[in-house]
């Protein structure tokens, strides 16, 4: 039989990396020693802080489930929502920063604007120019199923934050971007694959693609990012030759 | 940035309804159109909406809009508008349709259709059995439609203001001329001036302690609104889902009881066959949600504290779980620590909906009274509007299909209304209203804490004014009310900065949130009988001859005044609603 958690308390040092550009020249390490229960988010424990310690603290969230994607920053050096990891999983001590690879604006919000460029340049939505029948276009589940793990994307940017390509030239246009290609790609209604592929091909496309599995470790959707990226290369190859 | 814009149609919310209203506005041509959302369009809470959109299609088994209008008017209790119950029923078959069109990836049949499955309440036959009427994509068909639709706005180009908190409309000569929004980037207003402006900018579950909603659905413009002399309809009517995960609230898909799923008593007894005979643990919400309140309460709940009840889940077959369930799974795995496919999941009522909201008519016109006079050039749709479609109490899978039929139809109405009408000025001073509740947010005395005032009021509303209610609870919550607005006006925001400042952002928001309240406890109060979703335990029963009507809110100086419109009735006559 199952019961729910007992809610133990214990003692942890946040570690959260500052930045406020109305006051600050450049970001420093700022301290809080908060009271946690074992059912705590690290979302939880920021909103304790913002609330009962300091009303400064700045930060995205919203659903607070792991579903909206606000809410993504680098703890415990690496990248996840702050929804979806428990206070009981880390340590006594826990450090979080901005996600890296895009301006930081305040705290743990940064500037999300390259990111969703990278997104639309892909062209990520359905397209298909043939008459729609009066009711569905029929698709077997088989057929379904080829994409299905990546359309569970919740433009977290996790994966493309956590990309050491990306970290070096920001122009590269990123996992995130390449996942919501191959969404199109291999779907069997879709007809703009080649459109894609072309926008995919250039220079700051996928062959810049190291295969660090970062992306795949990072994707908090469980997205095997990697693997993708890796369907939309050969898809490339093969329509070349 | 400049700071004046000006713009055809003005979309509030870019959730499901805002960026459907998006789409169908930007068809009509030469009509500008741009979306203000307080968040990225993507992070709206229409993504979290798990199990299904409702439609008539019969892909699994034989299914009519008729049943479907019929359940969803018996699901409200009756106080469903039974014209707009017809039109819904029949115009969200196309909607769907529409929706695979613009390559939402549904679930599938065997035999490539969309895939539908049994929820809450809809039914075959009038009453007879239960239908599969749920078109699903997995656990995220919410999801789907959210990133479909913004897909799609992309493809249009249509032009969104993110991350904007919209703190007013602009009323002039009785017609709404635009909206005065927040730049959060900034700290700067921005007055947006439009022909037509349609509100999508959803609920206001933040009110109660344990909720499904997002931290950002705060009620925002069902408050601004309601100051302008708006009145909300029904907000009395506040659906808890069953199945929220113990004490944190987030939703398991009322789909894990349409895939067979089990309510069971900490006995193990499969209570709901006692509650609802016919359709057991798929009853509508209000009657599975209060039954589970009467087990706890007879000591039949679960757990140490006997303050849960048990999801059963461990008799479906481990693949059906991990394929058509993936997400709730993952949910109770890591906030609960349990696994659904073994183990019995601790789940308690959460606040997740609001039934009224910002009056309109079955064309998404707001309007401003009993008599429904229209405000020219303001619409709503979505969760924050009331069409009256989902009466005391909405079924499952209705709120996704409120969001496209109701989003089109505002989109389509707004535009048409746009093109045909030139620009009226603008008030004189017209951000004075936004830039004095922020200074007053900024320059409080400052010994209040807003994040106290709002757990404050979180609490006092989940023990006054949640599942159960009886007029001394509801008259101790309007003091409540009272004191949290007075400590209210003493707020401090320690961040006076301008850039990205979510204290002050909160601080607003929980101005908000009190307004919501105050308009549900005195709706509440006020109606002396029991209906879907609103159940007062000195009124158990339901009584048609004097409540088969909905109730207008309307702000009143610090007070508020009540008034009621008649139901528009159909061929379907009250009767006891029984399962």
């Amino acid at each position: 039989m199952a019961t729910a958690p007992a809610n133990l308390e214990r003692q942890i040092r946040v570690r959260i990396k500052r930045f406020n550009p109305e006051q600050d020249k450049r970001p420093y390490w700022a301290e809080y020693n908060v009271t946690a229960r074992t059912t705590d988010r690290v979302l939880d424990v920021l909103h304790q802080i913002k609330w009962e310690m300091d009303g400064t603290l700045s930060f995205r969230r919203s659903c607070a489930h792991g579903i909206c994607g606000s809410d993504a920053m680098l703890i415990n050096g690496v990248n996840r929502l702050a929804c979806k990891v428990l206070v009981k999983d880390l340590g006594d001590t826990i450090s979080v920063e901005p996600i890296r690879g895009l301006r930081v604006i305040k705290d743990m919000i940064v500037d999300m604007e390259p990111f969703f460029d990278s997104y639309k340049a892909v062209l990520p939505y359905f397209i298909n120019d043939t008459p729609a029948p009066s009711g569905e276009r029929y698709q077997s589940p088989e057929d379904r199923e080829i994409f299905d793990a990546t359309t569970k994307c919740i433009l977290c940017a996790a994966c493309t934050t956590s990309c050491p390509v990306f970290w070096a030239n920001g122009s590269y246009i990123g996992p995130a971007a390449i996942v919501n290609a191959h969404r199109f790609i291999f779907d069997s209604r879709d007809e703009g694959t080649a459109d894609r592929l072309e926008v995919l091909g250039k220079a700051n496309g996928l062959w810049r693609c190291r295969t660090a599995y970062n992306c795949t470790e990072a994707c908090p959707r469980g997205i095997p990012v990697t693997q993708a990226i890796e369907d939309v290369k050969r898809e490339l190859l093969w329509r070349r030759t | 940035m400049a700071r004046a814009h000006k713009y055809d149609v003005i979309v509030v919310g870019a959730g499901g309804a805002g960026l459907m209203a998006a789409r169908y506005a930007a068809q009509h041509p030469g009509v500008s159109v741009a979306v203000i959302s307080k968040l990225y369009p993507t992070r709206s809470h229409t993504g979290a909406a798990q199990g299904g959109v409702g439609a008539a299609l019969g892909n699994v088994s034989e299914d009519h809009p008729e049943w479907h209008a019929f359940d969803t008017i018996k699901g409200g209790d009756y106080l469903t508008d039974q014209d707009v119950a017809e039109m819904f029923a029949h115009e969200v078959v196309e909607a769907v349709y529409e929706l695979e069109h613009m390559g939402l990836p549904f679930s599938r049949t065997p035999d490539g259709k969309i895939a539908q499955r049994k929820f809450g309440g809809h039914t075959r036959e009038f009453g007879k059995s239960a239908v599969e009427r749920a078109c699903y994509a997995a656990d995220r068909t919410g999801h789907m439609i959210l990133q479909t639709l913004y897909q799609q706005s992309i493809k249009d180009n249509v032009v969104f203001f993110n991350e904007f908190h919209v703190l007013d409309i602009l009323i002039e000569g009785g017609e709404c001329v635009g909206v005065v929004a927040y730049e959060l980037a900034t700290g700067q207003l921005h007055t947006f001036h439009a022909k037509a402006t349609v509100i999508a900018s959803g609920g206001n579950g933040r009110m109660f302690k344990v909720t499904s909603n997002a931290h950002a659905l705060t009620g925002d413009l069902m408050s601004v609104v309601y100051r302008r002399g708006i009145p909300l309809e029904d907000p009395e009517f506040y659906q808890f889902h069953p199945t929220g995960l113990y004490k944190i609230g987030v939703l398991l898909t009322e789909g894990a009881r349409g895939e067979g799923g089990i309510l069971r008593n900490k006995d193990g007894e499969r209570f709901m066959e006692r509650y609802a005979p016919t359709i057991k643990d798929l009853a509508p919400r209000d009657m599975v949600s209060r039954a589970m309140y009467m087990e706890i309460r007879e000591g039949r709940g679960a757990g140490p504290d006997n303050d849960y009840i048990h999801l059963d889940l461990t008799h479906i077959d481990a693949h059906i779980i991990e394929t058509r369930l993936p997400d709730i799974t993952e949910f109770a795995r890591i906030y609960l620590g349990v696994d659904p496919v073994k183990e019995l999941v601790p789940i308690q009522p959460t606040a997740h909906y609001a039934m009224g909201g910002i009056p309109t008519t079955i064309n998404t016109e707001v309007i401003r009274d009993g008599d429904n006079t229209i405000v020219p050039g303001l619409y709503a749709a979505g969760e924050v509007a009331c069409a009256s479609l989902h009466g005391a109490n909405r079924l499952g899978t209705n709120s996704l299909g409120d969001l496209i039929v109701f989003g089109r139809r505002a989109g389509i109405y707004a535009a048409r209304y746009a093109a045909e009408t030139s620009y009226k000025d603008l008030p004189r001073d017209e951000q004075d209203f936004s830039r004095a509740l922020i200074d007053r947010a900024l320059n409080g005395p400052g010994w209040e804490r807003v994040s106290r005032i709002r757990q404050d009021l979180q609490e006092s509303m989940q023990d006054n004014a949640s599942v159960f209610r009886t007029e001394e609870t509801l008259t101790k919550q309007v003091e409540v009310l009272k004191e949290l607005k007075e400590r209210y006006q003493k707020i401090g925001v320690e961040d006076q900065g301008e850039q990205y400042n979510t204290e002050l952002m909160e601080a607003l928001e929980l101005g908000f949130l009190l307004d919501n309240a105050e308009a549900l406890v005195h709706a509440a109060l006020n109606r002396k009988e029991s209906r879907g979703a609103h159940s007062r335990e000195d009124f158990k029963e339901r009584d048609d001859e004097a409540w088969l009507k909905h109730t207008l809110v309307y702000k009143d100086g610090e007070g508020v005044r009540i008034d009621y419109k008649p139901v528009t009735l159909g061929k379907y006559e009250p009767k006891p609603r029984v399962y």
